[in-house]
């Protein structure tokens, strides 16, 4: 019997384990073809174990071509500031949808839950943010569409809501105001919630190029992401023209 | 003289309710301020710009000076046959991306649930959550590297077995397959976490009951896991079918692009609105695809859930 368990276990376990390293090794192989030398990429394609290893590729992106490292400060700052406001901003708002004493908490809920159900799609989010000039600048990478997720604000509330109303209450005999409450009692008994929304909103952040894709016509604000799809894309039309006008080009 | 004072106070506090509210907590709405006026701005305000989709709207007049179409633009799309391409793309994709992730989340889970060796399992859940935190972007240069017509891992295999080497980016049919795999390659495995937290949390007594009566553990993952496992898998489903018309436009535009060979299969709504808005310039048409999208989104949403409901209480979202 117990022979027979561990042979199910390791069908499963060998399973898994084929799952997980496909999860890798594209990830891998793209690292290793970025250390290969082009001209053995150009012999044998690309492969898992370079014949030459070569850091030209990185030289090329860290010292030549300055449009990258500019993507990457553009990104590192957009990622740092929005990441901030974005997570302030919703752990102030779950206060206020949170807190017993405001009698109108559930209608804000209602407030914020009707713009996370009901969007009006991309067409007026883009024309409000021509209206509002958020193009080609840091406030148009920041504000739009990232800056604050219902979602997320719900996730902090069903987290606050957990925290006992005496210990609100029993602030507030001893004098405390809301920004006490939030900042000093409430924020250290949700870091483990803060630091979730700090990965979410980060992670948006850093992986964002749509806002890039709809509103920067400025290459000089291009992040990160959008330089990477961009290149990607010129890739394809190259090879894409080597094989409509043969293979020389 | 008490139901009146009742009445005055109720009365009372009606009228004075939310500016009074305001009034007394004040710092709470004030720091809830920026979200509200966010919210304000990127949700309702957002709103009435969905009437250019009756308009014929330039970006010199606005909203209040374009002239009126009526339905003009909805009839162009609908005459053109691209319509029911990019719907059905959208429907096709969507639904190849849920039952796919599902399953495979749902299978991982439950073998996750079966292994009993600690490190193992938290290195290959590590394994199977990394690619969830990459972004299409990065996907789509393994995606290239995978499936480059000269240096691809795939066509240097195909050469090395003896087969014929596909020109895969040159051909439409290949791409739902490969969107498919990508999506669930990225997905299932954060999927499954999610899976594994609901299975953590089935009371142990259940098990040790069924195993009191003898079960073994398929019939324990038959009869406990699985049914348990349903409102989880259902709500998770239920939210997935309520954007089914909307295209993951993320997705979609890092792998394929403007790689116009591959938009037979791989054009989705958001796709085609986005060509139109910024490639076109012609938000009036965008807006009216948008429109039926939500629309039909909005169906979707309600009425699934109300299947849901009908069919198991406890799977439904509200």
């Amino acid at each position: 019997m117990k022979h027979k368990i561990s042979k199910a276990n390791m069908v499963i376990g060998t399973l898994i384990l084929v799952f997980s390293i496909f999860c890798i090794l594209p990830m891998l192989l793209t690292f290793m073809v970025s250390i290969t030398e082009e001209e053995s990429i150009r012999q044998f394609g690309y492969r898992f174990i370079p014949n030459k290893i070569s850091f030209y590729a990185y030289q090329l992106i860290f010292h030549q071509d300055s449009s990258v490292m500019r993507a990457y400060a553009v990104t590192i700052i957009t990622t740092a500031v929005g990441t901030t406001l974005a997570a302030t901003i919703t752990f102030m708002a779950a206060y206020l949808v949170h807190n017993k004493e405001v009698r109108y908490r559930n209608h804000m809920a209602l407030y914020f839950f009707i713009t996370m159900i009901f969007s009006a799609g991309i067409v007026p989010w883009y024309l409000m943010c021509r209206a509002l000039g958020l193009t080609d600048s840091f406030f148009a990478l920041i504000i739009p569409s990232l800056l604050f997720s219902p979602f997320n604000m719900f996730l902090v509330r069903n987290y606050m809501n957990a925290i006992p109303d005496s210990l609100r209450e029993s602030a507030r005999v001893d004098g405390a105001g809301d920004l006490i409450i939030l900042f000093q009692i409430y924020a250290p008994l949700c870091t483990s919630v803060i630091a979730t929304i700090v990965f979410f909103y980060g992670l948006s952040y850093w992986n964002n190029w749509f806002s890039a894709v709809m509103l920067i016509d400025n290459p000089r604000m291009y992040p990160l992401q959008y330089i990477l799809m961009r290149l990607q894309s010129q890739m394809n039309m190259v090879v894409e023209m080597q094989r409509t006008y043969g293979r020389t080009l | 003289m008490m139901k009146n004072g009742g009445h005055l106070s109720k009365k009372n506090k009606k009228k004075r309710g939310f500016i009074h509210d305001i009034r007394t907590n004040a710092v709470s709405y004030l720091m809830g301020f920026p979200a509200i006026l966010y919210a304000l701005v990127f949700g309702y305000l957002t709103y009435p710009y969905m009437i250019i989709a009756f308009q014929k709207f330039s970006y010199r007049t606005g909203i209040f000076g374009s002239e009126f179409v009526g339905f003009k633009n909805f009839e162009f799309f609908f005459k053109s046959s691209q319509v029911y391409t990019i719907t059905f793309n959208t429907i096709k994709l969507n639904l190849l991306f849920i039952i796919f992730t599902t399953l495979v989340a749902l299978l991982l889970a439950l073998g996750f649930n079966e292994l009993r060796n600690k490190k193992f399992i938290r290195m290959n859940q590590a394994a199977i959550m990394f690619p969830n935190y990459l972004s299409w972007v990065v996907v789509s240069y393994m995606i290239y590297s995978l499936f480059s017509t000269n240096y691809g891992l795939i066509n240097q295999t195909l050469i090395l077995i003896g087969a014929k080497p596909i020109v895969w980016y040159n051909n439409a049919d290949y791409w739902p397959a490969i969107l498919t795999i990508m999506r669930v390659w990225k997905r299932a495995g954060i999927d499954s976490i999610i899976y594994m937290a609901t299975i953590a949390g089935i009371d142990d007594s259940f098990i040790e009951a069924a195993k009191l009566d003898g079960a073994n553990r398929r019939q324990i993952c038959r009869h406990i896991t699985l049914p348990l496992l349903v409102p989880t898998v259902s709500i998770m489903t239920l939210l997935a079918i309520g954007s089914i018309m909307y295209g993951d436009f993320g997705m979609i535009y890092a792998i394929v692009g403007d790689n116009g060979v591959l938009l037979r299969t791989t054009d989705v709504i958001d796709t085609y609105m986005f060509r139109a808005l910024r490639r076109l310039g012609d938000p009036s048409s965008a807006m009216a695809i948008g429109l039926i999208q939500s629309l039909i989104g909005f169906i979707m949403v309600f009425g699934s859930n109300a299947l849901a409901r009908k069919l198991n209480p406890d799977a439904a979202l509200y």
